[in-house]
């Protein structure tokens, strides 16, 4: 059955920077299950682009395979989008983004298509630092085919047809760390303001971003045990930080409203209490982090994979943006492009002189 | 010297051990008698293999111009200890067999002329070559040698290395006093007893001297690609590792600002997969691969056929299945690309005949590609693309680039809301397109793998499917269209008629005038240029009684192509194949024709 989304703050005629209303960041009805953690995140993603005033055309949705890899038509319909191959996604976006390399990509993919099938293309696509924004819709769980682990399971899941789960999880945002993506959080989709902000983050940042998006599966993996349940994540989650993004074009910096849910984790004992870290993006906006309990830095990657490691040693799901380093350059910064797309470049700029074909004969002996 | 003189018609040989130095040598060999104005072709026959497994050189002198492998070796230089027996074996009655005189293995053999060459003594005497370089140019010792028994001009041989090393003087001089050496110590101490001689002659010039590979990547740069990804595979490599070469040359603006990007993927479902992207965003983009390269890419191949993204897949062809004999040629992969994918997939594919063809489909192939919109498959092999061959020059693209149907800003301003990205609006099974930056809010679509309507939206209604997969046929074939229509070289009377495509061309050349010279046996000869076949090739098969249909494959897959296009003319049509990974020689097409033609 069909959900159309829910959309936050309902004004009809209002409008943003970009002079666009919330519709024109719609996409059609979801056909995912109802209360899919997924559909939130198309909700974010809507309500992020509306708050940052990002133009649809400006960007690129790319998905593999899979439950997730269907959400893309779900918002953004003023967007270009191509649905891949099951975990073929990267390379697909890689070469697209040539077409243009003022847009920005948008992926949508999931556990399946990631971190099993796709993990080669995953990985590569950290270390071109392909400028897009890569989601992984993570729920431990193949869903479209109805149910079977995935490489994100933890072991010793056990799901009603498959048994118990025997190999230990793959950690999406650990393998994004190794493979050095510039920008890697991990969120649950139960946090809709937290996965807002970022996703706002994201978006400005120059190179790959990705989003370990725990999205529990109201179907086949929502036990309270379960590490990808919604229960686990409202009980268990701690936030790093309260964290909000400051457009450069929005003015002087405003306050944090947001309030997180009270954070189960306890943290070591020299904890900073309320400690304020700024990360300057390179097209000039910024992204507030307020650290809740503890100081984080996120410009470490050592620090990230410290807390996932001491999170996975605990069962903690920590959210929060781990790590960002804004001034690497990008897959298509470092092919040193002309400014003009390359698909609008015409005859003259692609064909070399009729005079040339001599000298290149010249050099065939 | 003997009476009877065999002038610019004989193969040489040389046999080495893989990885020591040799290609610069036989290169040079092959360099300087082009130089000299006599036809020539070489073809390098080597191992998978770095360091240590034998490997051979074989240089055709033909006055007459023929191009194709001969098997039979007038003149062999066994440089290698541990092909030697072979290499002696292999050598004609009446031939010459060179050799350096520290193997000390029996010369069995008294009907052939036998040459030792003191190899380490001339090198170690030249105190200014460094001990490290002593094995390398240790070849250019048989090249003096030959030069003086055979009449090689040294004036070319160092054009030839003039060229190798790019005019760099301390490699080319060392070179070319090794050649003078063995040249100079020739002369005082052999006795030519063998009859095979040069003469300089003036058949070459005009022409020039490239691999297939290289042709192919020029050529795509006059077709203006945008976008390449590859990854590394014999024999395909070359291929983008020329465009690599040549596009900053041709394709920088003039503030150093590059307008193409190449790309070493991870792997070829990578390769394949970014050149999808880049096609389906308004680029010309290409990739290059071999067999098991393109047996991964057959999964985002079927996607650009139903997606209709435009690219250009060069196929290189090596002998398969599996991974086969890696570094030898074949064209076992025309079956298999024919419908490339699962499902009902037919493709495009462009079949070049010679070095100039691969320039020209180079360039060619990317105006048919987004014309179509669909993949277009280039299918060349390891004789054309890693080999050198005599070739006429590159001719500057004769037609300006065919962009296919794309609609900008402008565009969507008239139509409006009528685009739709899948609709036939032409009648020819061709829709349009708009490409992401495309800022018109009508502009953009969602592509996909799955079933979809003519607006692009999901679909699993079974008219839709038909109604889609009916215009993709219709699509189809409109593409023949625009395709290289077949070359027909037709005689009067003749007894039979012919099919072949690719390299196998210079070797039926030859054939066709043996079989007529000797035989009284005239053909007729369609060489196919493209598939799907078009009508001319169903007139051709009508015309004969009997068509031979040639390729290097086990099955005569060309032939079961035809069958099951023409099943109404498959009697007539009589498969002539052979696959052993060496290039095509005219006694083998001769001996199998005469063979069919005496039942």
């Amino acid at each position: 059955m069909a959900e159309t989304l829910p959309m936050a703050g309902r004004a009809a005629a209002q409008v943003n920077k970009a002079g666009l209303s919330k519709n024109d960041y719609r996409g059609n009805p979801t056909t995912l299950c109802q209360g899919c953690g997924h559909n939130s995140i198309s909700n974010q993603i809507i309500a992020a682009c509306y708050e940052a005033n990002v133009v649809p055309e400006k960007v690129v949705k790319f998905s593999g395979i899979g439950c997730s890899s269907k959400s893309p038509t779900y918002f953004l319909n003023r967007s270009f989008g191509f649905n891949s191959l099951h975990g073929r996604m990267p390379s697909l976006a890689t070469g697209a983004l040539f077409g243009d390399h003022h847009l920005k990509g948008l992926g949508i993919s999931g556990d399946g298509d990631s971190a099993s099938i796709g993990m080669g293309q995953f990985k590569h696509a950290m270390r071109r630092n392909v400028n897009m924004v890569y989601i992984v819709e993570n729920n431990g769980v193949y869903g479209l085919t109805k149910g079977q682990f995935s490489a994100t399971a933890d072991k010793g899941l056990e799901l009603k047809k498959q048994g118990v789960n025997m190999y230990l999880p793959v950690d999406i945002c650990m393998e994004a760390l190794a493979s050095r993506a510039t920008f890697v959080a991990r969120l649950f989709a139960g946090n809709a303001k937290q996965t807002k902000e970022v996703l706002k983050a994201a978006l400005a940042h120059n190179g790959i971003a990705v989003l370990d998006i725990i999205s529990p599966c109201v179907t086949f993996n929502n036990l309270e045990s379960s590490y990808y349940s919604y229960s686990f994540g409202k009980e268990k989650e701690g936030p790093l930080h309260d964290i909000s993004f400051h457009q450069a074009s929005e003015g002087p910096q405003s306050t944090i409203t947001y309030v997180p849910p009270k954070p189960e984790i306890k943290l070591e004992a020299d904890m900073i209490d309320g400690e304020i870290r700024e990360v300057a993006l390179h097209d000039g906006s910024t992204i507030i982090l307020k650290a809740l309990e503890k100081d984080y830095d996120p410009t470490s990657r050592f620090e990230a994979m410290r807390i996932l490691e001491e999170s996975a040693a605990n069962n903690w799901l920590v959210t929060g943006l781990l790590y960002v380093a804004p001034k690497v350059a990008s897959l298509t910064d470092v092919h040193n492009l002309v400014e003009t797309p390359l698909n609008r470049l015409g005859e003259k700029d692609l064909r070399p002189a009729r005079e040339t074909i001599k000298t290149i004969n010249d050099l065939m002996f | 010297m003997t009476q009877n003189r065999v002038v610019n018609d004989f193969s040489i040989t040389v046999g080495t051990a893989n990885g020591s130095g040799s290609s610069t040598a036989n290169n040079t060999l092959l360099r300087a008698l082009f130089k000299m104005g006599i036809p020539v072709s070489g073809k390098n026959l080597f191992p998978s293999n770095i360091q240590g497994l034998p490997t051979w050189y074989t240089i055709r002198v033909s006055g007459d111009g023929f191009t194709a492998r001969r098997e039979e070796q007038e003149i062999v230089v066994a440089m290698n200890p541990g092909s030697f027996m072979q290499d002696l074996e292999s050598v004609m009655p009446g031939g010459a067999f060179f050799y350096p005189d520290d193997i000390k293995l029996t010369i069995n053999r008294d009907d052939i002329s036998v040459y030792p060459m003191p190899v380490k003594q001339l090198v170690r005497a030249d105190t200014e070559i460094p001990s490290n370089l002593r094995d390398l140019v240790a070849n250019m010792v048989y090249v003096g040698v030959l030069a003086q028994m055979i009449g090689i001009d040294q004036e070319k041989i160092e054009m030839a290395l003039k060229f190798h090393f790019k005019n760099k003087e301390r490699p080319v001089s060392m070179n070319m006093r090794m050649v003078a050496a063995g040249a100079e110590w020739a002369a005082a101490n052999l006795t030519k007893s063998d009859p095979f001689i040069l003469e300089p002659l003036d058949k070459t010039g005009g022409l020039i001297m490239t691999d297939g590979n290289t042709a192919a990547a020029i050529g795509a740069i006059y077709g203006g690609v945008q976008f390449a990804a590859w990854y590394p595979i014999t024999p395909a490599s070359s291929l983008a590792e020329a465009l690599n070469e040549y596009l900053p040359q041709l394709r920088k603006t003039e503030d150093g600002k590059n307008t193409f990007a190449v790309i070493q993927a991870e792997d070829e479902l990578a390769a394949i997969g970014m050149c999808v992207g880049a096609g389906w965003s308004g680029l010309r983009a290409i990739t290059s691969t071999s067999g098991p390269g393109m047996s991964l890419m057959t999964e985002y191949a079927g996607l650009a056929y139903f997606a209709e993204v435009p690219i250009v897949i060069w196929d290189i062809q090596r002998m398969g299945p599996s991974t086969g004999l890696p570094t030898r040629t074949s064209q076992g992969d025309l079956s298999f690309v024919a419908n490339m994918g699962h499902g009902d997939i037919e493709s495009l594919i462009l079949l070049p005949g010679s070095i100039n063809e691969c320039f020209e489909f180079g360039w060619q192939a990317f105006d048919i590609a987004e014309r179509v919109q669909a993949p277009v498959y280039v299918l060349s092999d390891l004789d054309f693309g890693m080999n050198q061959w005599m070739t006429e020059p590159f001719e500057y693209p004769d037609a300006p680039m065919d962009r296919g149907k794309v609609l900008w800003e402008e565009d969507l301003d008239k139509i409006g809301a009528n685009w739709g990205r899948y609709k036939d609006v032409d009648g020819d099974g061709i829709p349009y397109r708009t490409f992401p930056g495309n800022k018109h809010p009508l502009s953009a679509y969602f592509s996909r793998g799955t079933g979809h309507t003519p607006e692009a939206r999901y679909s699993e209604e079974p008219d839709v499917w038909i109604a889609n997969m009916a215009r993709l046929k219709k699509k189809y074939q409109t593409a023949k269209g625009y395709l290289p229509k077949a070359v027909i070289d037709q005689v009067d009377d003749a007894n039979f008629g012919m099919i072949a495509y690719g390299s196998t061309d210079p070797a039926i050349g030859e054939a066709r005038l043996k079989l007529e010279r000797d035989h009284n046996l005239k053909s007729n000869y369609l060489r196919l240029r493209a598939i799907p076949f078009t009508d001319e090739v169903r007139q051709f098969i009508e015309d004969h009684e009997r068509v031979y249909v040639i390729d290097q494959t086990r099955d005569g897959q060309l032939k079961r192509l035809l069958t099951a296009e023409y099943p109404e003319l498959a009697t007539r049509l009589v498969a002539i194949a052979y696959n052993d990974g060496l290039p095509p020689t005219a006694r083998w097409i001769r001996t199998a024709i005469l063979e069919q033609e005496e039942k």
